[in-house]
């Protein structure tokens, strides 16, 4: 993970070619560059802020396993349905080989993990995408697991949270996979009408598909400081005005700012936020 | 005339495409009688792109909402080469909404390259309207039915598609990307459009496969532009058929139904099955 995107710079040191004393100095991964303000920063100091770049704020991807560390209490998580794999439903070129490639090198099967858990002792259905497999595309895989999982925080009158990363609908599953967007919308919509809390939070990046389908349906929409967060891509609307965009198009502030999320929680506020709002509404559901 | 059955999905891309194909202006008063236009969303503005109203169909009201596509340049820049804004697909909703209220059915007809990538479309919540409107149409208390009249194109396509039937004319395409954005993610490399069109599986025909649409429409033979009279006629059918079918279901069996439609759709195998 932190390979793939912060770069060390061990290179820039020269310190591959170097005898080995060097190394001692320098260790591998013992200083790390921020993408976004290019800094250097320590790898202690950036392990002990949970990622988040001491310099700019800028909080960086996590996988799905730091991500539940940081936010379900110890012990209390239950995987849902951790056997799912792709199929390949419109044998598009080069697809089966591209997802067993991704099993081996990052050991996930897809690029969500759903289950059961406790926060500060209050249940939900937790789902965290993670993007390091396939830019956490959706396919039918993830479309099925937030399906199943919303349907089950239905039976059990259950709130759900979603951490949101991904780059869209997964095009190799073609149409498959555009119509997963009405799938879990639908299942969405079902938890809703029964009256049940749903809370997304938004991750660096969230785009496509799934901005247009359940990112965008929480009843409350927290999102991460500086996330990438919008429908078509920088690249694509960038190509049809023909112009640069400003840094902050389409960041959590961004759509803060134009009425599209709740709140913007730091990293390290966001347990205490997320097991406050759950308290929040039982309260509201015994009351009155 | 030959019919069209072997046509590559490229080639069909070229005739949907093409100046001549009928759209929803040509249709509207070939399937409906006095269509009356309803304009704008309430919140922000009236999206030329997406066009909407209240019609008669076999002596029954029904609310009609379609994309817009141009015949040239003048009219395309009108309805922005039916790629609709947010407020588009709001509008679409409330009508949606307002068809729910007075029980009379929704005919969505799709014909839209996308919905459309802009500073202004990010500002306003393009994300936030295409998936507000899957939500509504999932729950939508009334029969929904969508015909894909050209190009379905991706989410934009969607938003008006969350139906209890869906009809695909012949030679019409409903894809996840366009063929060119495949090829620029697979290839890096724009211009192998045809290539990327023909394995990405868009046809009617494939999705008539894949158990995502649930008839395909004859057009006249050659294509739509040879007859629109027929063509139209045999979209009429598809409706009335559909009708018959839905208007006879109590409401949470329709709904449920719907649910299932596209509750099924997905391949996928759980590691035990292996």
């Amino acid at each position: 993970m932190l390979d793939d995107l912060f770069k060390t710079v061990k290179a820039r040191l020269g310190t591959e070619n170097r005898e080995p004393q060097s190394r001692v100095q320098i260790p591998s991964g013992f200083m790390l560059k921020c993408p976004r303000c290019q800094k250097v920063i320590f790898q202690d100091d950036f392990e002990g802020t949970e990622k988040v770049c001491p310099h700019c704020g800028y909080h960086a991807r996590l996988t799905c396993e730091e991500r539940l560390e940081l936010i379900v209490d110890a012990g209390s998580f239950n995987e849902m349905d951790g056997e799912m794999e792709s199929l390949d439903p419109i044998s598009f070129p080069g697809y089966p080989e591209k997802i067993d490639a991704l099993k081996k090198k990052t050991g996930l099967r897809e690029a969500i993990v759903t289950g059961t858990c406790t926060l500060h002792g209050e249940s939900c259905i937790i789902g965290v995408m993670d993007s390091r497999f396939m830019m956490a595309s959706m396919g039918s895989v993830v479309g099925e697991k937030i399906t199943r999982a919303f349907e089950r925080a239905t039976e059990q009158s259950l709130p759900v949270i979603l951490f949101t990363a991904s780059g869209g609908a997964r095009m190799q599953e073609g149409i498959v996979s555009l119509m997963q967007m009405a799938k879990t919308s639908g299942a969405v919509a079902r938890h809703s009408d029964a009256g049940n809390l749903y809370i997304t939070v938004l991750t660096d990046p969230t785009t496509g598909g799934v901005t247009a389908s359940f990112a965008m349906l929480g009843d409350i929409i927290l999102a991460e400081p500086k996330a990438l967060i919008g429908f078509a891509g920088r690249r694509v609307i960038e190509d049809t005005i023909r112009q640069r965009l400003p840094d902050e198009f389409q960041s959590a502030e961004f759509l803060l700012e134009h009425g599209f999320v709740d709140s913007i929680v730091e990293r390290k506020n966001l347990k205490p936020v997320l097991s406050n709002l759950l308290k929040l509404h039982k309260v509201s559901e015994r009351g009155m | 005339m030959a019919g069209l059955g072997s046509l590559t999905a490229w080639e069909r891309m070229g005739l949907v495409k093409a100046k001549g194909r009928p759209n929803i202006e040509d249709y509207i008063g070939l399937i409906f009688t006095d269509f009356m236009e309803l304009h704008g969303d309430r919140y922000y503005g009236d999206d030329a792109a997406i066009k909407g109203g209240i019609a008669w169909f076999y002596g029954q009201p029904v609310t009609v909402i379609s994309q817009v596509k141009g015949k040239n340049l003048e009219e395309n820049k009108k309805s922005n080469f039916a790629m609709p804004h947010p407020e588009g697909y709001r509008k679409a909703l409330r009508l949606a909404k307002q068809a729910e209220k007075f029980h009379r059915p929704v005919i969505t007809l799709i014909d839209t390259p996308g919905a459309f990538c802009g500073i202004q479309a990010e500002e306003r919540g393009q994300g936030e309207a295409i998936a507000r409107n899957l939500y509504e149409f999932m729950r939508l208390k009334t029969p929904v039915v969508s015909v894909v009249l050209g190009e379905g194109g991706s989410g934009g396509a969607l938003a008006l598609a969350v139906c209890d039937r869906l009809g695909v004319l012949e030679n019409a395409v409903y894809s996840v990307i366009s063929p060119r954005g495949c090829a620029n993610i697979l290839w890096k490399d724009p211009s192998r459009e045809q290539e990327a069109a023909n394995l990405m599986k868009i046809t009617a025909q494939d999705l008539l496969q894949l158990e995502i649409c649930e008839e395909v429409i004859e057009e006249a033979p050659g294509g739509a532009h040879n007859n629109m009279e027929l063509t139209a006629e045999n979209i009429e059918k598809f409706i009335k058929n559909s009708f018959a079918t839905l208007c006879n279901l109590p409401i949470d069996i329709m709904l449920a139904t719907r649910y299932d439609k596209f509750r099924k759709i997905g391949d996928f195998i759980e590691s035990d099955q292996q």
